[in-house]
């Protein structure tokens, strides 16, 4: 199977990537290839790289509380782009009713602090390998 | 050394060496025995600390490991200041009212993301942005409403603010004017302390040398303008946060602190001049003893290198004071009551270590800003510190001790290493410029991280400990979403309301002074006093400073 590609994004003015940082490292030795974007990023800036990246994954952190505004702005320009099969997950400083309200409204899975990297990695595995067998 | 002294450190020796093997011998439990750098050894004797009296002076004298003041806490106790914004000015001056009705002592403005970084409320770069981590201050009039009230020559007050920070303390310095306080008497500290957001926490606007220009003008001009006021908090506390180890820390910032004398020396002022208004800004993390040990040892490395190296001679410039906040990355979400616990114990440390202020996290961090309540735990947390445990009657009560003092010495070395390694690299700012510092940090975050999913340490209810039936929930204080559209209303009413030919040819002004080598501040102060805008103001030296581009790397 090829190496799933995952773009690991810093939206909006926050500078807090350390958690991002650790997450890209982790995801590359599970094998995944990372783009890391850096930080201060718009939701354009974002969906464009994934777009030209092609990749299977957009990994957002966001510990600033704009989540609402800026996780669904990369949610939508995707799927202007009708690349709804690329999955946003992502992570945070994020209260468990705003998870599930984004969840809803078409994210993977949101992660909050002290998540072992493992879960992540394993998450993204099995979503890699339900969409590929979707295809096949 | 006498003859007896040799006999006696012998005979400790042979002593210590058979406990040694009976230590060896014994069953021990399986667990990481270590702090942030290394392995610490089981006991601690004389002989960690033999032949090395020079951390046994009194508190108050040279080099101050044991403490600033001869009076230690029974002068007078630390500043209980507590870290607070959100929403919008009115909401803001709201909570620093209550705080300072419940026995505070000074205030600590937090800033949302749009102003940290410079931008406008009614930007389109702060969509979603304003008022949630902090409050919006995008000019003077948004600055007068959050003191409003609030004598500002009877308070100190803190901001942390960094890229933009001179253009945040011009329209601090605008609004005590308004308020018709002799500026003489602003009592406070802008963070201000770029260098380490190239490192670590990333709330920057201008490339490095314009970034230092702006900082060491703000040097010159308050030491003549406004003398009580502290023009920097050189700040380990994000580097921390960042992953650094405690050594880290520890060399980075002051590595950075020397970075600003040297600047300061190189315009040509004079280090008595500006090195008493230096302060500084620590983070303290679980591990009790180490803690204690690192702010014993910056006090002591930084008094010798303002005294040996830099030939400050006001004892005032040797005296490291500074101000510290309990580590927020040790706080959990999972078991949010547990942080109570373990706040209070970085308290404790705190204190132990001599700080001058303090801010305690409150238990809910990790998932939202704090409410009334959980601040409200965080300050009696120092309360009970200060007035029931006893803890601040002796000055340096630890000193003495063989671990402490073995402790305070090992990361003063671990840091004259670290000193020479910067060195080696070309210096702060091209260790910045390349990335080296940046890259030491991300790696002791991995270590760290790894040796959390491997169980090697234990954070309680997290990787040991855990709860499964269900979350622990605790209330969480909600940012309204009017908040951004009320501060966009009275942006736009400030807007219609100043002279706007008057915004213009200040903005033109600071834009040419900015191509010459003048002093900005009162350039910047005449732009505030016009209600030119943070962003109107940050743009103006744009045009001639640029901006600063991340070297990108994981």
């Amino acid at each position: 199977m090829r190496p799933i590609r995952v773009l690991v994004a810093k939206p909006g003015l926050d500078g807090h990537d350390r958690g991002a940082k650790v997450v890209a490292a982790a995801l590359r030795d599970a094998g995944m290839e990372v783009i890391y974007t850096g930080l201060h990023q718009t939701p354009e800036m974002i969906a464009t790289a994934a777009i030209q990246e092609d990749v299977d994954v957009v990994g957002l952190s966001i510990l600033s509380g704009a989540h609402m505004t800026l996780i669904p702005r990369v949610l939508d320009l995707l799927r202007a782009d009708g690349r709804d099969d690329i999955l946003v997950t992502g992570g945070g400083i994020i209260p468990r009713e705003d998870m599930d309200a984004l969840e809803a409204r078409g994210t993977g899975r949101l992660f909050g602090p002290g998540t072992p990297t493992s879960e992540l990695v394993d998450y993204i595995h099995d979503w890699f390998e339900a969409r590929e067998s979707q295809t096949a | 050394m006498t003859t007896a002294e040799m006999l006696e450190l012998d005979r400790l020796r042979e002593e210590v060496a058979q406990w040694r093997a009976r230590f060896d011998a014994a069953k021990k439990r399986n667990a990481l025995f270590a702090n942030s750098g290394d392995v610490v050894d089981p006991v601690y004797t004389a002989l960690d600390i033999a032949g090395d009296g020079s951390a046994l002076e009194l508190p108050g004298e040279y080099p101050f490991t044991r403490g600033i003041h001869a009076t230690g806490y029974r002068g007078k106790l630390w500043t209980m200041r507590q870290f607070a914004g959100f929403g919008t000015a009115p909401e803001t001056n709201a909570r620093y009212k209550y705080l300072l009705s419940h026995g505070q002592t000074g205030l600590s403005v937090a800033f949302d993301f749009p102003t940290l970084m410079g931008y406008d409320s009614d930007h389109p770069r702060s969509e979603g942005e304003v008022g949630k981590c902090g409050v919006a201050i995008s000019s003077l009039a948004d600055m007068e409403t959050l003191f409003e009230g609030i004598p500002l020559d009877k308070v100190s007050t803190s901001m942390t603010i960094n890229g933009p920070a001179v253009i945040l303390f011009a329209f601090y310095v605008a609004a005590a004017e308004k308020q018709g306080v002799d500026i003489k008497e602003l009592r406070g500290t802008i963070q201000n302390d770029i260098l380490k957001e190239y490192m670590a926490q990333h709330a920057w606007v201008y490339p490095i040398e314009p970034a230092l220009r702006l900082i060491v003008d703000n040097f010159a001009w308050s030491a003549e303008h406004v003398p009580l006021w502290n023009t920097i908090s050189i700040s380990g506390y994000h580097i921390r946060e960042a992953g650094a180890t405690a050594a880290q820390e520890l060399a980075f910032t002051l590595a950075d602190g020397f970075t600003y004398v040297e600047r300061g020396l190189a315009r040509g002022l004079d280090v008595d001049d500006f090195a008493p208004r230096l302060s500084f800004f620590w983070d303290i993390h679980n591990d009790f003893f180490e803690e204690i040990a690192k702010l014993r040892a910056a006090r002591r490395i930084w008094a010798r290198h303002l005294k040996e190296r830099f030939g400050a001679k006001d004892p005032r410039s040797l005296i490291m004071r500074f101000h510290s906040q309990t580590a927020g990355v040790t706080l959990t979400a999972q078991q949010p009551m547990n942080n109570v616990v373990r706040v209070a114990y970085q308290a404790m440390a705190a204190v132990l270590g001599g700080t001058q202020s303090l801010h305690t996290n409150s238990m809910d961090e990790t998932l939202a800003l704090p409410t009334e309540q959980a601040v409200q735990v965080a300050l009696r947390t120092q309360q009970v510190l200060a007035y029931e445990t006893g803890v601040p009657n002796v000055a340096d009560p630890l000193g003495g001790s063989y671990y402490v003092e073995a402790l305070t010495d090992k990361l003063e070395q671990e840091a004259e290493a670290l000193f020479e390694q910067i060195a080696e690299v070309g210096g702060v700012v091209h260790g910045l410029e390349t990335g080296w510092l940046q890259r030491k940090i991300a790696e002791s975050s991995s270590r760290q991280q790894w040796e959390i999913e491997q169980h090697r340490r234990t954070i309680v209810g997290v990787n040991e400990f855990v709860t499964e039936e269900g979350e622990l929930t605790i209330p969480l204080l909600k940012v309204s979403e009017a908040a951004e559209r009320e501060q966009r209303a009275r942006m736009a009413q400030m807007r219609a309301s100043r002279d706007n030919g008057l915004v213009e040819s200040r903005l033109t002004a600071l834009r040419e002074a900015s191509r010459t080598d003048t002093n900005l501040m009162p350039f910047i102060l005449d732009c505030a006093r016009a209600y030119c805008t943070l962003y109107e103001i940050r743009a103006a030296m744009e045009e001639v400073f640029g901006a600063y581009r991340e070297p990108v790397f994981f």
